[in-house]
């Protein structure tokens, strides 16, 4: 080991806001990476020797701000125009006292950047996890599963685009902090559902994203306390994850939600999912985390008796897909209406969906469980056919065969 | 006399932990734990990150209803993140006890309990 966990564990949680800050400060992401680094290898030495410092934050920032200082002397004077100085010593100066308003639109600032919208949802992310949380760029490719060398060049790529981008650094507006809130859950929320959605085998590989999408609205919603959407996320994320242990099989399977042992359920975060999402929903601005979060927590049981209220869960997805009127919303509303209405009216739902969804898999396996149920073995058989050729997983893909086999005993 | 041991550190810390790691915490939680029973009747909490608390703002208008805050408090660096109280000897008992919790990642305040109610009422 090179060095004390512990150490790792401080410079890891402290790294978010301090990059933000030096951000700010040097208008300049590569300066503040490299100071922040500098500020990291002074603290291996220092904190051990001294103990951790009462406030490791503003030790790392000050010593980060003269490193910083430090690289532009430096650059000027390749430029031949200034005076060398007298590098400080930071550690005996008074260490600064950190202003948390200004933090938290820095902190806002420095995910919005990652952002770009010219870069691809995945690329946003993978430059936000490489910068603001230091993941390194063989974990985000292994969690992505792309070869390190692709990660490393669409990341090279995604800091040049984001180095261009003129952020404003001034505080943003009521509309703009807004705006630049929306973009950043966006792409928490399709960072978590990337390591969420894994399949057989995958799910232990992909697992950093869940924790790193996590730990990033856990910061903002620290920063930005009464924002009830940030509170339905990570509700909503908190619900989801309280079941990783649960969900694979020894074998690497995903074990469906009725199927698994609760006893691995994450009590404490599906207690904390609830807590959060009781407490947006004290505000009475609804939106569509805090009803995704809802539906979660609808699924969410102690014990398998207990009942589903499909009643709700239909409810939930109908004001969804009021708020988002996308067909997969449609499509997740129209099994609930199975469950409270019967399928022949779900599949009446369905069916204008038929062109949008073409090329959805899950639409065709959703339709096909509802024919089943209404014994109409042949149009079953169909819709998993087509399911199967729409590059199902080896797992879908073993379950399909399997039911349209059944079925075909059937007819 | 009845002390408290207020536990504060970063949040967010103990989730990044190796699974090695926390699982040493865990269990020197339960050691306490089960020593503090063999004492007596003792209370103790692991609170939710502040994110989940609301505060009530103190009531200057009775005609009016309390002002409620998202968020905890105050603003600190570090956060409050559980408690134990029970009846020590003195207060170098209470700091024995206490000293079995450290880590990197956390401070221990030990403070005298001037009253304690319900279950951890000393006449209970």
């Amino acid at each position: 080991m090179t060095q004390p966990d512990w150490l790792e564990i401080q410079f890891s949680n402290i790294r978010p806001k301090a990059l933000a800050a030096l951000t700010r400060q040097f208008r300049d992401l590569e300066i503040a990476e490299e100071a922040f680094a500098i500020s990291c290898v002074r603290a291996l030495k220092n904190w051990p020797e001294k103990g951790l410092p009462d406030d490791p934050f503003a030790w790392l920032l000050t010593v980060s701000r003269n490193a910083g200082r430090d690289i532009l002397r430096k650059q000027s004077r390749n430029l031949g125009s200034q005076q060398s100085e007298q590098i400080e010593t930071p550690e005996d100066h008074y260490i600064e006292h950190i202003d948390n308003k200004g933090l938290r639109d820095d902190v806002l600032r420095l995910l919005f950047i990652c952002c770009h919208p010219a870069l691809t949802l995945q690329d946003q992310s993978a430059v936000a996890l490489r910068i603001v949380t230091g993941m390194s760029v063989d974990e985000i490719g292994g969690a992505f599963l792309v070869k390190q060398k692709t990660m490393e060049q669409r990341i090279t790529r995604a800091r040049r685009t984001i180095a261009a981008a003129n952020t404003p650094f001034e505080t943003p507006d009521l509309i703009e902090r807004s705006n630049r809130l929306s973009t950043v859950m966006l792409m928490l929320y399709l960072t978590f559902n990337e390591g969420w959605s894994a399949t057989r085998g995958e799910t232990h590989i992909k697992l950093p994203l869940c924790n790193e999408a996590i730990r990033l609205c856990r910061l903002l919603l620290d920063l930005f306390p009464s924002v009830s959407e940030l509170m339905g996320l990570l509700s909503l994320f908190l619900f989801q994850h309280s079941r990783w242990r649960a969900r694979t099989s020894e074998q690497g399977n995903l074990i469906p939600l009725e199927d698994q042992d609760r006893t691995l359920w994450d009590h404490n975060a599906i207690n904390e999912a609830h807590a959060l999402l009781e407490k947006a929903l004290r505000h009475g601005t609804p939106g569509s985390y805090q009803i995704q979060a809802a539906i979660a927590s609808e699924h969410v049981h102690k014990r398998p008796s207990e009942k589903t209220d499909w009643v709700e869960i239909e409810r939930l997805y109908r004001a969804l897909y009021h708020i988002e009127p996308t067909p997969v919303i449609k499509l997740n509303h129209a099994t609930a209406i199975a469950k409270t209405k019967g399928p022949f009216e779900a599949i009446e739902m369905l069916k204008p969906l038929e062109t949008d969804l073409a090329h959805y898999r899950w639409y065709h396996s959703a339709l096909g469980g509802l024919y089943e149920e209404l014994r109409d073995f042949s149009a079953a058989i169909n819709s998993y056919t087509n399911a199967l050729l729409l590059n199902p997983t080896a797992q879908e893909t073993q379950f399909l065969k399997k039911k349209i086999s059944e079925l075909e005993n059937n007819l | 006399m009845q002390y408290s041991i207020l536990i504060y550190g970063a949040e967010g810390i103990f989730e990044h932990l190796g699974e090695d790691e926390q699982s040493e915490i865990m269990q020197a939680h339960r050691d306490l734990q089960k020593a503090l029973e063999e004492k007596g009747p003792f209370g103790t909490a692991q609170l939710m990150p502040t994110s989940n608390a609301v505060t009530i703002k103190p009531l200057t208008d009775k005609n009016k209803k309390p002002v409620i805050v998202d968020g905890p408090f105050a603003e600190t660096k570090e956060r409050f993140l559980g408690f134990y109280v029970t009846d020590f000897l003195n207060l170098d008992e209470a700091i024995e006890f206490a000293e079995r919790l450290s880590s990197p990642y956390i401070s221990l305040e030990i403070r005298p309990v001037t009253w304690a109610g319900g279950t951890l009422s000393p006449d209970a």
